[in-house]
């Protein structure tokens, strides 16, 4: 091998020589491809995964954690969920539509492989501003490539979130999120076990897409990779429906006695991490693999990330049984091998054998690197500017507006309205809740499941940041009634090899450890997105959390006010602010056109007291309405809150003290909005668990008023609120 | 009374359809897999919604060369009911059981929300539980759902009253605000919204239940 060959497969020289010594001698060029992939950032975490140790993994409930397809949790009545996120950041760059879309295939096979059905997608995007046409064109296509993958096969898509930064610029983020549902004694795994049973691959054929897509996703961007489209796959989202109905039924044969979807490196990737689990090898002939193209090589055929495809073991002498069920779907299924005893795995090209690899070699000895990582560098200055006076009554009218129009706060109904959020009609709070619900029909038990992150939060603190993050998608779980149980991670990051960069890994997996653990959500799967940086420019630190609860299946709490005249109770209190906490708000971003200081502060012990009471609170069904203060602050979770269907706004007294931009505006933790008719209980509920609670107001047909200490603020018709933060985002979408 | 469920691959609400026959309404509902010839003894057959064999081609165009379909066709000339919903629809105007062509959206894309409905004529097996008039909040969620036919087919559908639901909101571009439409025997129906997501509080209506209460009333007076 020269060194440019092994250069190309991004292999380093000592790597290149730990492969020499785990095999004895020099590899073939389809073994150099093979390790590759298997050893690549994307399939092998060799950057991340000393500290991805630190994460708790482990609850009453968890049934499996991470190292499967997906991670697993008993949801009670002998039912259980399986859910994971997972990136498509670098194909959704050079083809939005596809990259998307496949992101979502993706995630979806690693679901069914375990044997449940999906019933829920969210999805969280990312990208620079729309100012930019290139943008605009990258977010329609992700959008339109989510729509058409989801919408086809048939899952509702019950939420996310859409943010917009100057850092995802070049290099957005889509990051896609998976749940199924199945009986908990009806799991399947990724394990050749058996030896001399056959080896089955289903699903699509093998063409020439993708090869070395975990690669490219292991690499910065350069101009150069503009040309790599060809290593983005193409997805079928109607073969992925046939595949899963086909699968599903199989699995019902009792003759499939492992499973396992090709994703990132294919067929490699299938092969040598069933062997690897099982402790067995796995010997197949590539004459056999279903091909779309001809004269493929071995190499090809290897590294192909064609979708829609599964590779599975069987019982021996029951393949028929198998077979049968996927020709019914107008499947291809074709033994193209066996389990063997040796712990190798074999390739062969009718007969000949192209490579032969240990499988633990592959899945378990990639290399581990402790990379050097230093403070992460402060990307923005600690100290904050000074804060002119903007609390002037047609100063702040003009201000909210142009919050309620920024394209992270903005309506995202143009996206959502897009996604088929109802099939299956299971969901019970959609895109426009606080947190999806979704039940399930078996059993009494639905459901809820909130994806956040704050990149402008890490990027001030990675550590405090990623705890704020899981503090919110906590919250905006109990909000909705649940209580959180389990988690699922992706974590977006830069170049690893920069130490400031590896900094930020560091700081934030240990602020999601202590957090997680506190909070009582045990990662249970998840992806690492590194090398997420166009032309040496970073993104912001983007650990993005999928947080899911439990609760007895119930008609939701909305978020909008349902009608005037009731008492709103401030759950949590003000909070507090200063000028340097105030750095990383959305307003700070919008208004101030800045970013300073440090994320808001969190009490961890206090943001679970809050979690408990509004649980309680739900359950006691005293709230006609809740809903968590976030991004924006109190003012736009007010703003949210009226703008529902009935046209109910609020009218709310806020104590002079704290300077009313920041009391409006600050984003502090820890804090719930509920509109009751029954105010002594909410009071009750919050006092027995030792949380603030104030009542500020009432609300109000078609307004929305603040006072500060008898001066009126702001007075406004709710129609003039919402046309802008109704129709922002198409009109960012379509300006010229 | 015994409804049956056609499903084509990629037919993708034929759960909630089943869901809606079964357990909301306590009917007996049959699979029927769409290369089957023989529709057993069902009183009533249901298209589900979904991307039949994807709907790369038009929606519907390769659903209706599906072996089943001659036999749907019989059941529908000897006056069995026969309801299309969204896909379902398309297969049934691919098929020629029903007139016009259901074409992209106004605004080319794919609309997923509730939409207010009315009905217009009482006088069918689908509606006759419902009143004229009768204003419905139920579902869509479909790229392809714009309703057209030329003008004298419009005239006719609407002189023989045979139009049954109209968008109070259009909100796909169908001419005549035409949302659900009937055969010339009143006994196939095809319809872009979802009556089969509301018919339960916790999906936010109930008012699809008049769609499947009235089929069931029918089947029950034809008795």
């Amino acid at each position: 091998m020269t060194p440019q060959v092994i250069e190309a497969h991004q292999l380093t020289d000592s790597e290149y020589d730990k492969i020499v010594s785990l095999l004895g001698r020099e590899p073939t060029y389809t073994e150099l491809g093979i390790f590759s992939v298997m050893w690549s950032e994307h399939c092998s975490y060799k950057s991340s995964r000393i500290h991805l140790k630190k994460l708790p993994t482990r609850s009453k409930l968890v049934l499996q954690g991470p190292g499967e397809n997906a991670g697993i949790i008993d949801i009670g009545d002998g039912y259980a969920i399986a859910f994971k996120i997972e990136s498509h950041n670098h194909p959704s760059f050079i083809e939005p539509f596809q990259g998307a879309a496949t992101g979502v295939g993706g995630i979806l096979r690693d679901i069914f492989t375990m044997g449940a059905r999906p019933i829920a997608v969210m999805d969280a995007i990312r990208f620079g501003p729309l100012g930019i046409p290139r943008n605009r064109r990258i977010l329609e296509g992700v959008v339109s490539g989510i729509a058409h993958y989801g919408n086809c096969f048939g899952v509702p898509t019950v939420g996310g979130e859409c943010v917009f930064e100057d850092c995802y610029n070049g290099n957005p983020l889509v990051n896609a999120f998976a749940l199924g549902v199945f009986r908990k004694d009806e799991v399947f795994y990724g394990k050749a076990t058996g030896v001399g049973n056959p080896v089955i691959y289903v699903g699509a054929k093998t063409g020439r897409d993708g090869i070395h897509g975990a690669s490219m996703a292991s690499a910065e961007f350069t101009e150069e990779s503009k040309q790599k489209r060809p290593n983005v796959q193409v997805g079928d989202p109607f073969l992925e429906k046939l595949l899963l109905e086909a699968c599903l039924e199989a699995m019902q044969t009792g003759a499939i006695v492992g499973i396992q979807d090709m994703g990132a490196a294919g067929l490699t990737c299938s092969t040598c991490e069933m062997g690897s689990r099982a402790g067995t090898g796995v010997e197949i002939d590539l004459q056999y693999v279903p091909q779309r193209e001809t004269g493929m090589t071995p190499y090809e055929i290897m590294l192909s990330e064609s979708q829609e495809r599964m590779l599975l073991v069987a019982d021996k002498g029951r393949e028929a049984e198998v077979f049968a069920v996927f020709h019914k779907w107008g499947l291809d299924a074709v033994t193209v091998g066996h389990v063997t005893p040796d712990g190798i795995l074999r390739v062969k090209d009718h007969g000949k054998i192209v490579a032969e690899i240990p499988n633990r070699a592959l899945a378990d000895e990639a290399p581990v690197y402790d990379r050097p990582h230093t403070k992460p560098a402060r990307l923005a200055p600690l100290e904050a500017p000074s804060i002119q006076d903007r609390s002037a009554p047609g100063v702040l009218r003009a201000d909210l507006k142009a919050l309620l129009s920024s394209g992270d706060l903005c309506s995202k109904r143009w996206i959502w309205e897009q996604y088929d959020h109802l099939v299956r009609s299971s969901t019970l709070a959609g895109p426009t809740a606080d947190a999806a619900i979704v039940r399930v029909k078996e059993t009494g038990t639905s459901i809820a499941m909130s994806l956040d992150g704050n990149g402008r939060y890490c990027a001030l603190d990675p550590r405090e940041g990623t705890k704020l993050m899981v503090a919110e998608c906590c919250r905006n779980v109990s909000t909705s009634g649940a209580l959180p149980v389990a988690a699922t991670n992706n974590l977006n990051f830069g170049n690893p090899e920069r130490p400031e960069i590896m900094a930020q890994l560091v700081e934030s997996i240990e602020g999601m450890a202590e957090a997680c653990e506190f909070f009582e959500t045990p990662i249970t799967g998840g992806n690492v997105s590194l090398y997420n940086e166009t032309l040496g420019e970073a993104i912001f630190p983007t650990p993005v959390m999928g947080i899911v609860g439990l609760m007895k299946t119930a008609q939701p709490t909305p978020i909008h006010f349902p009608e005037a005249g009731l008492d709103l109770i401030l759950l949590g209190g003000f909070g507090s602010c200063d000028a340097t906490h105030f750095g990383g708000t959305q307003y700070a971003k919008v208004i101030l056109d800045n970013l300073w200081g440090l994320p808001p502060t969190l009490d961890m012990r206090y943001e679970k007291a809050v979690h408990r009471a509004i649980r309680e609170i739900i359950s006691a069904k005293v709230a006609a309405a809740a809903h968590d203060i976030s991004d924006g602050g109190l003012a736009i979770a007010l703003c949210e809150s009226s703008f529902g269907p009935a046209g109910v706004g609020a009218h709310i007294d806020i104590p002079a003290g704290m300077r009313p931009e920041f009391l409006l505006f600050h984003e502090g933790p820890s804090r719930i909005i509920i509109a009751t008719s029954q105010p002594e209980n909410v009071l009750d509920i919050a006092r027995e668990n030792s949380v603030e609670a104030l009542r500020i107001g009432v609300t109000m047909k078609e307004r929305l008023r603040i006072d500060c200490d008898s001066e009126t603020l702001l007075d406004c018709d709710l129609t003039e609120l919402r046309q802008p933060w109704e129709t922002s985002l198409e009109r960012l979408l379509h300006q010229q | 009374m015994k409804f049956g469920v056609v499903v084509f691959p990629g037919s993708n609400r034929d759960h909630d359809a089943w869901y809606a026959i079964s357990k909301v309404l306590g009917q007996d509902c049959e699979i029927i897999w769409h290369d089957a010839t023989n529709l057993g003894n069902v009183d009533a057959l249901i298209l589900p919604g979904g991307f039949s064999y994807g709907d790369y081609l038009r929606c519907g165009a390769i659903a209706k060369f599906s072996p089943v379909m001659q036999s749907i066709r019989k059941f529908a000339d000897d006056g069995g009911l026969v309801l299309g919903i969204c896909n379902g629809f398309q297969i049934l105007v691919e098929g020629g059981l029903l007139p016009g062509a259901l074409v992209r959206n106004r605004g080319l894309k794919f609309i997923c929300k509730h939409v207010p409905l009315s009905v217009e004529t009482a006088n069918c097996p689908f509606t006759l539980e419902a009143t004229k008039g009768q204003r419905l909040s139920v579902p869509i969620a479909h790229g392809e759902g714009c309703y057209i036919a030329d003008e004298r087919t419009l005239d006719q559908l609407e002189a023989e009253d045979r139009v049954t639901l109209r968008y109070l909101e259009n909100p796909n571009g169908s001419l005549r605000n035409i949302a659900g439409i009937l055969n010339a025997g009143r006994n196939v129906m095809g319809l872009m919204p979802h009556p089969e997501d509301a018919i339960e509080p916790l999906m936010g209506s109930t008012d699809g239940l008049v769609v499947f209460r009235s089929m069931v009333a029918a089947l029950v007076a034809a008795q």
